[in-house]
This record gives C-alpha cells, sequence and structure tokens, in this order.
C-alpha cells in the first residue's frame, strides 16, 4: 500500500500506457477467434482460420495491396516537397514567412470531414474523375506538413558549422551537402516517411470522400463493420502494427548503439570542433 | 504524431540562414500543392456552399447566391452541431486529465525509460484507426466487465454504454489521446527541473509546486494539446458511427451522409464552412498568443 502511494505517478503512466493497447490487444485477440455469428465482436473458440488463409475473403487483400500502393506513391512525392520546404524554412530568408507558416500548419488542424468535403467539391466542379491519383493527390496534400514539421525539427537539431566546416575544407556545395548534410538529416526523414506512409496507409475519412469505387483497406474495413469484418482483416492489422512497432523500435535501439559508440568515440580521443573553426 | 511536438524556439535570423533564389524554388513545389489541393478548395467549398439545385435533378446544382443554405442547414442540424462541441470538450478535458500525469512522467521520472516509452505512446497509432474504435465494442459490450461494474453501481441512465453518448465520448477520448500527450511531454520536457526544487526548498507542499510552477510552464502544451485534441474529436464520425446510436450522432456525419448519400452538396459545404469558420477563430486567438513560428 506505501509502495503503491510512493509511486502512485508511475502507477498511472503504466496504467494509461496500459490503457492504449487494450483496443490493440482485443483486435489480436480476435484475430485467433471463429466468430459466432458474422460479427467478430466476442470471443468464440480459438481457430488459426484467419492466419492461416489470411487472403481468403475476397477484397481483404486486395484493398490492402491498394492502400500499400496509394501509402508509397504518395509518401515518396510528399517527403521530396516537404523536405524541400523544410529546408526552405530553416536555412534560407525569403518573404512571407509567416503566411507560409499558417499554409503548412493549417492542414494538421482542419477536421479531416472538412479536407475531404472541400477537396471533393474542387474536383466536382471541375468533373475530375475520382479514382487512385484524387485519393493519392489527397493523401500528399495532408502529410506534407507532417514531414515538413518532423524534418524541420531534425535540420534545426543540426550544428550548422559542421556545413562550414566541411566548405572550408574546400568541399563545394553539392559535395558539402552530399557528404554532411544529408546523411545528418537522414534519419529525420526517414522518420518523415514513416510517418507519412502510416498516416496515408491508416486514413479512412479524407479518401472515403474522394476515392470513387476505389476501396482502400479502411474503407473495406468501414463497408465490412456494417455486415461483420472477417477475422482475416484483424490478422492483417495486427500483422502490419507488429511489422511497424518492431521497425521503429529496432531503429530506435541502433540509433542509440550508435549514439554511444560515437560518444565513446570523442571521449577517447577529445577533440575541440570550437577550437577549429573560425571565429565568426 | 512526432510532428506534433511544438518546434523549439524562433528559427528567423539563425546563424546559416541564407538569402537567395534557392529558398523560393525549395518552396515552390510544395506550397503550391497546398495552395491547390488545401486552399483553393475552400474557395470551391463556400461558392458550392452557395448553389442552388437544379429544379427536377437530384444531385445537379448551379452557382447562386444562395445565403438561405446556410441558415436551413444551422436550422436543421444545430442539435448536431452542439452535440459535436459538447462531446469533444468533455473528452478533450478527459483526454488532458488522462495523458497529464503520463507526460509528466515521461519529462520527469522515466530516465532510460524515457524514449522507449514515447515510442510507445506513438505505437498504438499504427494499428488501424477503425479496428481500434471497433475493439471498444467488444470491450463496452453490454454483457461486459466494464458495463457490469458501472450498472453494478447504478451509475448508467440507460444501464448501457454502447449505443450511447458515453461509448461516443469513450473512444473520442481514447483515440485522440497521443495528440494531448505528445504536445503536454514537449512543454513539461522544456521545464528545468531545477524550479521544482527550489520551489520545494522554499517550503512549497507539492501541490502548491504543482498549481504555482508546473502547470503555468506547461500551458503552452496543455494550448496545443488541447487544440490538437479538440478539432479532429469536433469533425470526427468514425467514433459516433461506430460506437453511437443514431440519436448521437455529430456533424460530421451530418456533413458526410449529405454529401456522399444524399448529394446535398450545398448543405454539406455550408455546413463544413460553418465548421471550419469556428475552428478557425479558435486557432487565431492561439496564434495571437504563441506566434505562428512555434506551431509548426
Amino acid at each position: 500500500m506505501r509502495w503503491i502511494r510512493r509511486n502512485l505517478l508511475g502507477v498511472v503512466a503504466v496504467a494509461v500506457l496500459v490503457y492504449l493497447f487494450i483496443p490493440i490487444a482485443v483486435v489480436a485477440v480476435l484475430s485467433f477467434n471463429k466468430p459466432e455469428g458474422k460479427y467478430n465482436t466476442s470471443w468464440n473458440t480459438f481457430s488459426l482460420d484467419g492466419w492461416k488463409n489470411i487472403c481468403g475473403v475476397p477484397g481483404v487483400c486486395d484493398s490492402f495491396m491498394i492502400s500499400i500502393r496509394i501509402g508509397l506513391v504518395s509518401t515518396l512525392i510528399a517527403t521530396i516537397l516537404g523536405t524541400m520546404i523544410a529546408f526552405a524554412l530553416v536555412r534560407y530568408r525569403f518573404r512571407g514567412r509567416s503566411s507560409t507558416n499558417l499554409l503548412i500548419f493549417l492542414p494538421m488542424t482542419t477536421p479531416e470531414v472538412v479536407m475531404g468535403a472541400s477537396l471533393l467539391a474542387l474536383f466536382l466542379n471541375l468533373r475530375f474523375p475520382l479514382g487512385e491519383i484524387t485519393i493519392v493527390i489527397a493523401h500528399i496534400m495532408f502529410t506534407i506538413s507532417f514531414v515538413v514539421v518532423t524534418v524541420k525539427a531534425r535540420l534545426q537539431g543540426m550544428d550548422p558549422r559542421l556545413e562550414e566546416a566541411a566548405r572550408d575544407l574546400y568541399a563545394g556545395p553539392r559535395a558539402a551537402f552530399r557528404y554532411v548534410t544529408l546523411p545528418l538529416v537522414a534519419p529525420g526523414i526517414a522518420g518523415a516517411a514513416l510517418l507519412g506512409f502510416s498516416l496515408s496507409f491508416d486514413d479512412f475519412i479524407i479518401s472515403f470522400f474522394n476515392a470513387g469505387t476505389v476501396v482502400t483497406f479502411p474503407i473495406y474495413i468501414w463497408g465490412a463493420a456494417q455486415r461483420g469484418i472477417p477475422v482475416q482483416v484483424n490478422a492483417l492489422a495486427t500483422l502490419v502494427f507488429v511489422i511497424a512497432l518492431l521497425i521503429v523500435l529496432i531503429s530506435q535501439f541502433v540509433g542509440s548503439r550508435r549514439r554511444k559508440a560515437l560518444e565513446n568515440d570523442i571521449s577517447k580521443n577529445p577533440v575541440n570542433i570550437d577550437a577549429l573553426l573560425p571565429k565568426s | 504524431m512526432v510532428a506534433v511536438l511544438p518546434s523549439t524556439g524562433s528559427t528567423s535570423g539563425v546563424v546559416g540562414q541564407r538569402k537567395s533564389r534557392t529558398g523560393y524554388f525549395l518552396l515552390l513545389p510544395g506550397m503550391t500543392w497546398l495552395a491547390i489541393f488545401f486552399a483553393i478548395p475552400f474557395v470551391t467549398l463556400f461558392l458550392t456552399s452557395l448553389q442552388a439545385p437544379v429544379a427536377g435533378q437530384s444531385g445537379q446544382y448551379v452557382p447562386a447566391f444562395q445565403i438561405s443554405n446556410y441558415s436551413d442547414a444551422l436550422v436543421e442540424y444545430w442539435p448536431q452541431f452542439l452535440r459535436s462541441f459538447v462531446y469533444a470538450g468533455i473528452a478533450t478535458g478527459l483526454a488532458l486529465l488522462i495523458a497529464y500525469p503520463l507526460a509528466y512522467f515521461i519529462a520527469f521520472k522515466a530516465g532510460r525509460w524515457r524514449a522507449l516509452m514515447l515510442v510507445l505512446v506513438i505505437a498504438p497509432s499504427f494499428a488501424s484507426f477503425l479496428l481500434r474504435t471497433y475493439a471498444w465494442k467488444t470491450i463496452l459490450a453490454d454483457e461486459g466487465f466494464i458495463t457490469s461494474f458501472f450498472n453494478y453501481l447504478h451509475l448508467l441512465p440507460d444501464d448501457r454504454i454502447l449505443n450511447t453518448g458515453i461509448a461516443v465520448i469513450a473512444g473520442l477520448t481514447y483515440n485522440f489521446l497521443p495528440f494531448m500527450i505528445l504536445p503536454l511531454y514537449a512543454a513539461l520536457e522544456k521545464i528545468d527541473p531545477r524550479l521544482l526544487e527550489a520551489s520545494n526548498d522554499l517550503y512549497a507542499s507539492a501541490f502548491t509546486t504543482f498549481r504555482k510552477v508546473t502547470w503555468p510552464l506547461s500551458l503552452p502544451g496543455v494550448v496545443a494539446g488541447t487544440l490538437l485534441t479538440f478539432i479532429p474529436a469536433t469533425g470526427d464520425y468514425i467514433n459516433s458511427e461506430l460506437l453511437g446510436s443514431t440519436q448521437d450522432r455529430m456533424i460530421g456525419n451530418v456533413i458526410q451522409t449529405n454529401f456522399i448519400e444524399f448529394r446535398d452538396y450545398p448543405t454539406a459545404s455550408a455546413l463544413s464552412f460553418v465548421l471550419m469558420a469556428s475552428i478557425l477563430v479558435l486557432v487565431f486567438t492561439y496564434i495571437r498568443r504563441a506566434g505562428t513560428e512555434d506551431l509548426v
């Protein structure tokens, strides 16, 4: 009892973390279920049907592949465009900075239903046919801002003197970018791409407005929710969750190992970078 | 979702900023994309909201200036509007209560577990939003543990949680919690722990330290987190559709059905426009307090 009182904050913190994972545990457990009726909402008997024949229900894997494809294309384009903007914001002076910031900030705070509706209003008025292209356009639009913010944070945390040092050592602007800037920003860009992909892959509301007859994975789930979600969907979603979690945990682990190795290196060979740089 | 962490400090005038045409070249493609597919659609949305129907042809509209679209829509759907703000407001308050202890723990007490705990906060969003929401159907089911517990205490007006407003609010609270935790953490993490020690040394009780030092210093995070939770929660219709009954529909449901099922584009556009306008008022009040540079 006294232990709980002394560690109350920690107990609450862990409880909140557990709370965040309860629905995921439900999804995962129900992927091993053999539902009694058509709705897979309560436990009946154990079965591996969902996992053994993961594409067994028509439409599940098709929609899954469509979402992967849309996710990859829109992430690629949004990452390039967003990274360019992040560089401009951190490294360059230009007019209209505050309106630029506003145009980047607003998509992150506009309700999805409003973005979906307004984009659909544009496509309808232009008589632009709805399909995978309009979904990709929409996904790029709402992921750019998240890419900008992620890459920008990484760029701001970088010492600009490292590039100056490269230039002082007669590296051309291209070489300095290729061998100094890019490797340092790369983890930020990779993180932004991962975030962008997960946003695109999981998006339902904006996609639903602009999909026409295309059925992405979330749109499939939405339709299936009315007539009963097949266990295969739970299995696929669990698989995606585990893979994504592993990717993030491994990259965290590798990142911290590398940082430690670097710190060891520096402590063994002390070099005062500041002393080497020209006084500005 | 890492992205919602407010950045540290302002960048203008930082060492290493150049002035050249390259800056504009870097901005051009991305900002053009946002202008065409984010900003201009608001203009078309506004124009659509004023269109008039073509007599005898459903789903066909012509450009017009029917302001009455707005009054008609608001007269018909004000309960859903109100409900959206109430549900989102309650969910945001609950999220703040739940998120604060966790954010505080990660910022001050987690030590070497900090990075892992932050990953665990973001990790739930790797599992499908729709399926996680659907899972609450199982958790809050009528014969389930939680409903029975609250029924035992006679706390439920309808003797059930599922298909009531309570389930919708519970779903909203859960779904947008990470958007509350991350900005709170970002603000708390910036606080110098020595300030808390100083307050303690000066004989302030733990509660006074929190009220006079921690809470005021964490306010930027509270404001950011509240906005980032409240705004998506107001527009959400997934929780209401999956967990609520037809009595619990929110404004997002109305916009979606009018746009996609009834093809009543002007009404749906007018409602979207009013929703966006009310949210912009909120955001601009915030910007006035914090400045744009801290938001992105």
